[in-house]
């Protein structure tokens, strides 16, 4: 399969990947990816389960790095650093790109420390800012009029759609450059995937997002960007209209048509 | 179709809505098949019978309007498959456009017929554009069937052809008219029958452009001829 060719250029790009290799052990399951993440764009990735789009996901934030046997190769320049560098601060690398991940994780602990928490670990604010903070990231994540009165309150007791918001909040806090979404709402009632919709489009204006998604609808409601991804390898990168409207490959259409194995 | 579903359902919807359109092209093209003999011949039950079949087709329009709303709702196409539905919507419009202007020159026919003395040998004066715009028509529906962009690119070329067909009939009736003004009544159904006929070629014109769309995903609506216009046919 050749190397398909980014049908986009002209925007700043935020991550650049080329030639990313990817192995869980002794098997190899990403194959020579090589696409740009564009600054507040939002990127998506769609394909079939186990077509690794999840493995790219995580690469980009070296999430791997906490399973012994996985190993990436090639380069990912974030900031003109390849991430995949053995020197990359990866404590740093994941304030910067954060991520949310496809369940609910909040931490046993209350509303406000959810957020707080990682807050901590980055930036020493006082009282007051730091309650500016979380009522900035509760606000951005469209979950602060619901919870407002219940911020001592275990995270935990709230709603599903609630805590994925509330993760959402915690993954905006730090201020990263990028959020890395795994099937945000995947596990969600369609009131709480529009909030969540409505929250990407809100966010994009300051970060760069990536999301992965076996919702189809959803890749071609909220992404500026599409990859499709099979086998572990990129089949085809461009904008979301483009991907949906008129793609470039039968494989994609195929997909995308349900016409799928 | 280029492959199949994993849902057999969405194959057999859209085949269903397929289908249709056919059957919805091939009654407008009897349509007007059978009001260009009304027009030539003054059959008064053929005509009425194509004014009657215009009542199948606009069924035929809401219903498939009905089934490609609830295709959308239920499947939410994408790529071909939304280029298709997005074609189909279109075709039909333009297919209920052909058959209400073949009522148009059946009525026309009956009472240009009606009326007695024609004066002009009305037929002859659009026999040349009435053979050009069916086979349009016909090899629109043809390459819609097939998916055929090839085929639909070259009628559209040929649409200019009945374009100038349509000027030089106006020319010569308007010398009847100016010769004769005894001639002037059907001097000017002819018109409305040469305009009727030169209509029908504009919508075959549109349903080719549709079957670009649903091939190559390219709208060419509104913009230049790419193939080059073919030669006059020869006047007979």
């Amino acid at each position: 399969m050749p190397i398909p060719i980014p049908t986009v250029s002209q925007k700043n790009k935020t991550i650049e990947i080329s030639g990313l290799n990817f192995f869980y052990g002794k098997t190899q399951s990403l194959t020579n990816v090589s696409l740009d993440i564009h600054e507040k764009q939002v990127t998506a990735f769609i394909g079939p389960s186990g077509c690794g789009k999840s493995t790219l996901l995580r690469t980009l934030n070296r999430m791997y790095d906490l399973y012994p046997g996985q190993r990436a190769e090639g380069s990912i320049m974030y900031r003109g650093r390849n991430i995949l560098d053995p020197g990359q601060d990866v404590n740093m690398l994941r304030a910067k790109v954060g991520m949310v991940f496809q369940k609910p994780t909040p931490f046993p602990m209350s509303v406000y420390d959810n957020i707080a928490f990682g807050v901590r670990l980055y930036e020493d604010l006082s009282k007051g800012e730091m309650d500016e903070r979380v009522e900035w990231a509760l606000k951005k994540a469209a979950l602060w009029g619901e919870v407002k009165d219940k911020l001592t309150k275990s995270g935990l007791s709230l709603s599903g759609g609630q805590q994925q918001r509330l993760c959402n909040a915690r993954g905006v806090a730090v201020k990263p450059d990028v959020l890395l979404l795994d099937e945000p709402t995947s596990a969600l009632d369609p009131i709480s995937t529009a909030k969540v919709e409505e929250l990407i489009s809100e966010l994009k204006q300051d970060y760069t997002i990536t999301i992965v998604t076996h919702n189809m609808q959803q890749a071609a409601r909220c992404s500026d960007y599409t990859a499709y991804m099979y086998l572990g390898e990129l089949v085809e990168f461009g904008e979301t209209d483009q991907i949906f409207m008129n793609p470039a490959r039968k494989e994609t259409q195929d997909y995308i048509t349900g016409r799928f194995g | 179709m280029i492959g199949e579903h994993s849902s057999k359902q969405y194959d057999h919807e859209l085949e269903t809505i397929r289908s249709k359109v056919l059957l919805m092209g091939g009654i407008v093209e009897t349509q007007f098949l059978d009001a260009m003999t009304c027009f030539r011949i003054g059959n008064v039950e053929r005509a009425d019978r194509v004014i009657a079949e215009d009542d199948q087709v606009n069924q035929l329009e809401v219903q498939l309007d009905d089934a490609c709303s609830h295709l959308i709702v239920r499947r939410q196409p994408t790529a071909n498959d939304l280029r298709t539905v997005m074609a189909t919507i279109k075709v039909i419009t333009d297919l209920e456009r052909i058959g209400d202007e073949a009522s148009k020159i059946a009525r026309t026919s009956k009472s240009l017929h009606g009326r007695g003395a024609v004066g002009i040998n009305h037929y002859e004066m659009v026999r040349t554009i009435a053979t050009a715009t069916s086979d349009m028509l016909h090899d629109a529906l043809d390459a819609f069937a097939r998916l055929d962009g090839k085929q639909a690119l070259q009628l559209i070329a040929q649409d200019a052809v009945v374009d100038h067909e349509f000027r030089m009939i106006m020319r010569n009736l308007i010398t009847f008219m100016m010769e004769d003004p005894r001639t002037i009544s059907s001097a000017l159904d002819t018109l409305w029958v040469a305009k009727a006929i030169e209509r029908i070629g504009d919508h075959a014109k549109n349903i080719a452009e549709y079957v670009i769309y649903v091939v190559e995903g390219k709208d060419i609506r509104h913009t230049k001829p790419a193939a080059p216009i073919p030669d006059l046919p020869p006047a007979a």
